[in-house]
């Protein structure tokens, strides 16, 4: 009865769920933690420290009871529904949410009895289209702010596999890569054809080189179902993915005609702003009217409206800048913003994982380029302590200046920059600071405005400040955020805005009226809503992945949650379980990682409501039993339940003292049902 | 390691904790357990009876061995460095002052800067200016078949919104690759008559990513001397081996070909690349096709054809400079070309075979680690492509007004020429060498001159733009400067179907008269040598 019919997406999902009930969406929430498979006698490794995480439990089933603080009228409990996927109207637990806008049918539900008439279906069709692109707030509780408290910066804690692990990962790429080398060798004997663009032909040299080739013929190859699947429609709470099928093992796939919408924890939608619907797409609607499809022109010559300039100060404003200058792809902000800032004589120092675009922009503008260790700030003060006083090599004249770029929210590995550390480092050695934010600006700090809002730390201690529309914002493009000079200057100097296209009114729009959101100028109320459950959200998340024994890397409050994975079979399996299990997840593995950590990366959204990210959690509890994947030892948090007597008074004593515990720490491995019952209250504590 | 075993086993210092005691029983037990273990510990006993010098130099080649293994294969200390002491240090650091993160400003870019026409409302061929409130006509973007505002495409295009948000949110490998994109390939790829095309999320980027994913280093690539920048910019990345060739020379192109190969003779064979533009972007005027695609199958190499300015422009239906010039698409090896000019849409792509679009998937920058093209650009381009092919009857009204356009100013005018094909909707219109001679115009001087005709023909209510030549990269030097290639100062004068034919020539003769009102005023009489802009150190 509920959504299937009612959401205009799932028109078709012809995929039988082979999910327990569970998962599909329906009912109360019943959790089942299955038996685990144990493991071949065969298989049995010799080392005995693996499959302890995994001994075989009895099948519980558990009756997850809605927590008592949601705010709706105690009566009627026939008609509440269990998940708020299901559009019924006659419920003000839809109404919470500023987010759709629905601010009028709430007045319409305080009459009792509209509370029992059944919405019309256009009507209904409508909401449950909004809720799949952005889902009502199930509680109050379930709000945080997200900013930094304390003095010092803490590194996150990077839990370690046992080396059975780590061994056996090697030895999968090992197995992968003769596998690979047998079937090459006997491939190009037997089949050449398959073989011959490899190959030079006819006085042309092979477009890429066999070796080169190697890495993406025979081992990614073998999971390209996992990667670019085609999607429809929004990329909100929901996405929905176009079914396809490959005859030729992942060569090529054909659409099947079928869709299947699933719960997307993979699009960098942080404030959900992807909608179609609400005021930034009435906006948008608008204004195309209005200005129509482009401006077919570039900033420099014609391609300046006075929706740039609106946008530019809006921008400038909400980071807490001068100036800014806006481009139409957050690639090209960086990869031209650089050749105008250092050249020959100048030094960049960039953190090892920066952004390709990042290292793009360096390598285009000709400066010398060093690396520090990712967020290491001791490294970096020796690479600062050893050019300056070496100055130019050969030459060993002075640098004319030195850059040293960061970025804020980190989108492999969740951390966020050191700023403080960064900030006292500019200090004594009076570099010049460019933070990326692209994955932090609206997702981070407690107005959204980025990892100096998070910190408390005046942007005018930072230089330049870059950002991207693409994530928070719903929109498309970037912006460089400084003073008035070095922006006027950039605009004049910089190729992306003498060359490149000029962003598109629609884009601008969304843009314009997200920030405005953000900022709490339009819809008061719902910006800060959006950013206070993005943070509930994500250390609701993380705590509860943490505690059914994954490891899990970066910050506690940062929205990109990657959950380690290691061994490259992994990776395919891990994405058809979820896939299974109707979410939608990006999985990465070498070379976008080292090729030991193989990881999964889970994007959290404001527009995801509690009751998804349970979903979530149980599919990673069934996921992680089957692949093995709960390893951590507890040194990175998720503390095992203190008793339930004393709980209270125990519960933050136990999560602070884990880590001076040290070696006697148990490894968390919680139960379900336990993580969904104490989530929402712990989630406000620190998490290790 | 058997040494220092056999070592153990011979000294036992009476004041060891029984611990260690027991603990070098149970090793040596262990050892004896080991199969051959009797062997060479006899080995070693009767060693050391006989020669203990021995003994000790195996052991110290034993060491030595292994940390000769251990070691880095190549020193990576800097030993250029200046040995100093941590307070030397300090003292640098504190001496140190850096420059400010950008120079000032010159005066021509302060100009640039506030002069820059800001545009209320669509930038249709009529536009309205902010400051001033004018109306005036538009002939500054390359809106040449007033798509942007076309009501049908603005229709779907919302409708798009309606049904995808604005932004995909994810890179096209993550769940970014939207039903939409997949449609605007193939159609695309389709018009152009090629088996596959990959979009990229904006034009600008397209090439500068395509080119090193193909191209690395040790290859070759032979450019023509005047591409835009982008591709220099992609050139520069790739870090292959760039030969330049005098711009649209087919006779300096074979000699350079010729080159390469006689170079290459003996040495293995590496990837070799053509690069030159449809209709160039800085000179306007229009690839040789037939002539470069005979060179590339006598050399053996492969093309890359940059149409950004010519896809939807050239040919009947707009498929480019292969259809122009009637060559088999399939000829040139990659296409590439943009959709934010002529298309009206947002993006750029590159059209070619399967094999080499899904390459680039995997390993284009700017394609795999860049958001994917909003959903309502990709429809728009759709319907832009479908337009064209629809209504040819649009690109041949947009050649008579581009040619009614020229008849206004380049035989007319004494002062100016047009440098662009006479299909060109973009029209470049540079000073004529004569004056430039006679009057000692340094390219600082015609940049700044031909900026006054644009105001003056903004003030008569025509607004055109100057060719923005590329920027320098900080740092250098004025000799570096002057090595580098640079556009010729000119005017970009962009016609567009949205005129009508008349209107086209009043604007025209405007830009005419006010080209004729510089030339003849008595600012511009004679030359500046007053180093304005970095070009000017390079003109100098």
């Amino acid at each position: 009865m509920p959504i299937r019919t009612l959401n205009p997406f799932a028109t078709a999902a012809p995929t039988p769920s082979p999910i327990p009930e569970i998962l599909s969406e329906k009912d109360s929430i019943h959790i089942e933690t299955r038996e685990v498979v144990a493991p071949k006698k065969g298989f049995r490794p010799r080392f005995n420290i693996p499959f302890v995480a995994s001994t075989p439990k009895a099948p519980r089933v558990v009756e997850i009871t809605t927590p008592q603080t949601r705010l709706e009228p105690p009566a009627i409990p026939a008609f509440r529904p269990p998940s708020p996927q299901i559009p019924t109207l006659s419920l003000p637990t839809i109404n919470l949410t500023t987010a759709t806008g629905e601010k009028s049918k709430m007045e319409e539900n305080t009459k009792p009895l509209t509370l029992f008439q059944p919405p019309t279906p256009t009507e209904a069709k409508r909401i449950a289209k909004q809720h799949a692109a952005f889902g009502p707030l199930g509680s109050k509780q379930h709000l945080y702010t997200s900013q930094f408290s304390g003095t010092e910066f803490p590194e996150p804690i990077e839990d370690e596999p046992p080396y059975y692990y780590l061994i056996t990962t090697y030895i999968s790429y090992l197995v992968l890569i003769i596998f690979g080398h047998v079937r090459d060798f006997f491939g190009k004997r037997f089949k050449p054809e398959n073989y011959k663009h490899l190959r030079a032909r006819d006085g042309y040299a092979p477009l890429y080189s066999d070796f080169d080739n190697f890495y993406i013929r025979r081992l990614q190859l073998r999971i390209n179902d996992c990667f670019r699947r085609p999607v429809t429609g929004v990329p909100g709470r929901f996405i929905t993915l176009l079914d396809r099928t490959s005859d030729d093992f992942n060569l090529s796939f054909k659409l099947t005609g079928t869709t299947t919408e699933t719960l997307n924890m993979s699009s960098y939608n942080y404030l959900g702003f992807a909608q179609a619907d609400g005021e930034c797409a009435d906006a948008a609607e608008q204004c195309m009217r209005k200005y129509g499809i482009s401006f077919c022109s570039s900033r420099a010559d014609i391609g300046t409206s006075d929706l740039h300039l609106d946008v530019e100060k809006l921008v400038a404003n909400f980071v807490g800048k001068e100036a800014a200058t806006i481009h139409s792809m957050g690639f090209v902000t960086n990869a031209s913003v650089f050749p105008a800032l250092v050249g020959k004589g100048c030094l960049l120092i960039s953190d090892q994982l920066n952004h390709a675009s990042i290292r793009f922009g360096a390598r285009i503008s000709g400066s010398v380029i060093d690396m520090f260790k990712h967020n290491d700030m001791t490294d970096l003060e020796r690479v600062l302590r050893e050019r300056i006083s070496q100055g130019q090599p050969r030459t060993h004249r002075p640098w004319r200046k030195i850059l040293v770029a960061v970025e804020g929210l980190y989108s492999m590995e969740g951390t966020m920059c050191n700023l403080p550390g960064l900030v006292a480092l500019k200090k004594k050695y009076k570099f010049a600071l460019y933070v990326d934010e692209a994955h932090s600006i609206g997702a981070l700090g407690p107005r959204g405005r980025g990892v100096c809002d998070y910190f408390g730390i005046d942007p005018h201690e930072i230089d330049i400040l870059m950002g991207t529309f693409t994530k928070s914002f719903g929109a498309n493009g970037g912006y460089i955020c400084a003073s008035k000079a070095i922006v006027d200057k950039i605009r004049v100097t910089n190729a992306g805005t003498i060359f490149g296209e000029t962003p598109t009114p629609a884009v601008l729009t969304q843009i314009a009226t997200s920030l405005k959101i953000i900022a709490g100028d339009t819809a008061p109320g719902q910006g800060e809503e959006r950013l206070q459950r993005l943070a509930f959200n994500s250390r609701y998340l993380r705590l509860g992945l943490k505690r059914l024994g994954f490891i899990v890397y970066g910050h506690d409050d940062s929205p990109i949650i990657p959950l380690m994975l290691y061994h490259p079979a992994k990776i395919p399996a891990f994405s058809h379980e979820m896939l299974k299990r109707k979410i939608s997840v990006v999985v990465v593995g070498y070379p976008a990682t080292p090729l030991i950590s193989s990881r999964v990366r889970l994007c959290v959204s404001a527009a995801h409501t509690k009751d998804d990210l349970d979903r979530l959690l149980a599919a990673c509890d069934q996921a992680g039993d089957v692949l093995q994947l709960k390893f951590s030892s507890g040194i990175a948090g998720g503390a095992e339940p203190p008793i339930e007597d004393e709980l209270a008074a125990t519960k933050s004593a136990n999560l602070q003292s884990c880590l001076e515990v040290g070696e006697q720490l148990t490894p968390p491995r919680w139960r379900l049902a336990d993580i969904i019952k104490r989530g929402v209250q712990d989630v406000k504590q620190p998490l290790y | 390691m058997s040494s220092a075993m056999a070592n153990s086993t011979y000294f036992h210092p009476p004041d060891l904790p029984p611990t260690a005691l027991h603990f070098i029983d149970a090793a040596i037990a262990s050892f004896h357990k080991l199969p051959g273990s009797a062997i060479a510990l006899r080995y070693i006993r009767s060693s050391y009876q006989d020669d203990p010098v021995r003994s000790l130099v195996e052991l110290f080649l034993f060491i030595f061995a292994v940390r000769y293994l251990l070691a880095p294969a190549y020193s990576t200390k800097r030993s250029k460095n200046v040995p100093l002491t941590e307070d030397e240090i300090d003292e640098l650091v504190e001496d140190w002052t850096p420059e400010p993160l950008t120079s000032e400003e010159t005066a021509f870019e302060r100009v640039e800067n506030e002069k820059r026409p800001v545009i209320v409302g669509p930038a249709g061929p009529k536009a309205k200016l902010a400051g001033s409130g004018r109306t005036v006509t538009n002939l500054g973007n390359y809106n040449h078949y007033n798509f942007a505002a076309n009501p049908e495409l603005i229709g779907k295009g919302i409708s798009t919104v309606r049904t995808y948000g604005v932004g995909p949110c994810s890179p096209p490998g993550f769940y970014g690759t939207q039903d939409v994109h997949m449609k605007s390939e193939a159609d695309i790829a389709a018009h152009i008559g090629m088996p596959a095309c990959i979009i990229y999320a904006q034009s600008f980027s397209t090439i500068s990513s395509m080119l090193p994913a193909f191209s690395k280093r040790g290859d070759v690539i032979v450019a023509d001397k005047a591409v835009n920048f982008p591709i220099r910019k992609g050139l520069q990345i790739s870090r292959s081996q760039v030969r330049w060739y005098e711009h649209n020379n087919m006779a300096d192109l074979e000699r350079v070909l010729q080159r390469v190969v006689k170079e290459g003779q003996g040495k293995p064979l590496t990837r070799r690349f053509i690069v030159t533009e449809g209709l160039f972007e800085c000179v306007g005027d229009m690839v040789d096709l037939p002539k470069v695609v005979e060179l590339k199958l006598k050399y053996k190499f492969r093309l890359i054809l940059d149409e950004t300015w010519s896809y939807g422009i050239l040919g009947r239906t707009g498929r480019g400079a292969t259809e122009q010039q009637n060559v088999d698409p399939m000829q040139v090896d990659m296409i590439v070309g943009g959709l934010a000019g002529a298309l009206a849409s947002g993006g750029g792509f590159c059209a070619s075979t399967n094999e080499v679009v899904e390459h680039q998937r995997l390993s284009a920058a700017a394609y795999t680690y860049s958001a994917a093209l909003p959903a309502l650009l990709a429809t728009t381009a759709s319907e832009t492509v479908a337009l064209l092919q629809e209504q040819p009857q649009l690109i041949q009204t947009l050649r008579e007004n581009t040619k009614a356009m020229r008849a206004q100013l380049d035989p007319r005018s004494e002062w100016i020429r047009c440098t662009s094909a006479p299909e060109n909707p973009v029209l470049i219109l540079v000073l004529k060498d004569q004056h430039i001679e006679d009057r000692k115009l340094s390219i600082a001087d015609q940049e700044a001159l031909l900026q006054d005709a644009v105001e003056e023909a903004l003030a008569n209510g025509v607004l055109v733009t100057r060719l923005k030549s590329p920027p320098m990269a900080v740092g250098t030097s004025a000799k570096e400067a002057q090595r580098e290639w640079r556009p010729r100062p000119g005017i970009k004068v962009c016609v567009t179907t949205g005129l009508s034919r008349k209107e086209t020539e009043a604007a025209g003769k405007v830009v005419r008269h006010a080209i004729t009102s510089m030339m003849k005023g008595r600012k511009w009489q004679k030359g500046t040598l007053v180093a304005a802009t970095p070009s000017a150190a390079a003109a100098a």
